[in-house]
């Protein structure tokens, strides 16, 4: 429990986890989900108990497509996308941290790949 | 003449010039005038929801002053464009204390707190064109066509800020599909994400995601799927197998209105 890390990922994704239910919804309607070891409901849950490290630790955050499904699906509003984003940057912010770093660009190209991809990619993985 | 200021965004510019030069040639023939402003920025491809980014949100921020500047709405046609921009505009407006230091950075001469109207292509021609009066502008119909609107996640949501259209049942790009002659084909997909920008980090996943979508609007009986998104466009051609023709809507647009030559000058 890191009371700290709490603090700042509730007052970055500005969300109030104790809306949370626990109906579940924003998982199961998560394109990611197979992916994820732990799911969106789970991050919900997590930071409500202040286990961020986990999170934090899990490659789990680099899987969230920001395609705002659970957003905008959750019944109680709780915005779900919006803790995995903060968790997301506790852990870039940190330095050496970057999960995509410019070096590792020029082997991902193809001749259509859109600019709009690596932008984004950049945005989500690295500060 | 309608006038708006059009931004167009990093990908229109280089791999998507299609989904550009279609967009300003139809808009021509329809009697829009489409101003591009000077100077203007990537918008960062992805929305920033933190509280606490600031920085991020600027480029966009920038993008709807100059259109309040020029005292026009802004037009963007970039589904991931309009999501950046829509998002950031509604946060400026409702949140007093990101508007206060969005402005303490960029220092303009007037804060800028949301002022802007921002108008996608589709709502554009919706909105300011007409379905009905785009109806009587087609010269080539598509008619016998069956074509699956392809909306993915930024167009809609998160719809409290998008506000384009219902989040779950949408109309818009069918609507337009009928203004060109076309006959929609409503598929469970629609809606959900194509992968997006795990492409780069995880090609399985976006194999996976696109296929479902192209498999979903395939069952359904169609011949092709328009998109306004680059990055769906890609993903849908290239990883998930899939041999539906994928196309921007602003291709099909330019198309029946007639002016598809005059776009590849």
């Amino acid at each position: 429990m890191n009371n700290n890390l709490k603090e700042q990922v509730l007052r970055s994704s500005g969300v109030n986890v104790l809306k949370c239910m626990r109906c579940g919804k924003c998982s199961g309607t998560c394109p990611s989900y197979d992916e994820m070891e732990y799911h969106p409901h789970q991050f919900v849950y997590m930071v409500e108990k202040g286990d961020i490290e986990t999170l934090m630790e899990s490659k789990s955050i680099y899987k969230c497509l920001t395609c705002f499904a659970c957003v905008e699906r959750c019944p109680r509003g709780v915005e779900p996308a919006k803790v995995v984003e903060a968790v997301r940057l506790a852990t870039i912010r940190k330095q050496g941290n970057n999960h995509l770093i410019p070096d590792a660009i020029p082997e991902m190209l193809d001749e259509d790949l859109p600019q709009q991809a690596i932008v984004t990619a950049f945005r989500k993985y690295t500060k | 003449m309608n006038t708006f200021t059009y931004y167009p965004g990093c990908t229109l510019r280089t791999k998507a010039k299609d989904l550009d030069t279609y967009a300003r040639s139809s808009a021509e023939a329809l009697g829009i005038s489409l101003v591009e402003p000077e100077n203007w920025q990537c918008c960062g491809g992805a929305y920033t929801t933190a509280k606490d980014e600031i920085a991020t949100k600027l480029s966009a921020v920038r993008t709807l002053n100059s259109a309040k500047e020029a005292g026009q709405p802004l037009i963007t046609v970039c589904s991931a464009c309009h999501n950046v921009i829509k998002q950031t505009n509604y946060d400026i407006s409702h949140d007093e204390d990101m508007a206060a230091k969005v402005n303490n950075y960029l220092k303009l001469d007037e804060a800028y707190t949301g002022e802007t109207t921002v108008y996608h292509y589709l709502e554009m021609l919706r909105d300011v064109v007409g379905f009905d009066n785009l109806k009587k502008k087609v010269v080539n119909s598509f008619k016998g066509k069956k074509i699956a609107a392809y909306y993915g996640c930024l167009l809609l949501r998160p719809s409290k800020a998008l506000a384009m259209d219902d989040p779950e049942n949408p109309t818009i790009m069918e609507d337009f599909i009928k203004a060109i002659g076309g006959t929609p084909v409503i598929y469970a997909q629609r809606n959900e994400c194509c992968g997006g920008y795990i492409t780069m980090e995880d090609k399985a996943q976006a194999t996976k995601r696109s296929a479902k979508v192209m498999n979903s609007a395939q069952e359904q009986g169609a011949d092709m799927i328009i998109t306004a998104c680059p990055l769906c466009l890609y993903n849908l051609k290239k990883n998930s197998g899939s041999e539906l023709p994928v196309y921007y809507f602003t291709e099909l647009l330019a198309e029946a209105l007639g002016v598809k030559e005059a776009g590849n000058e």
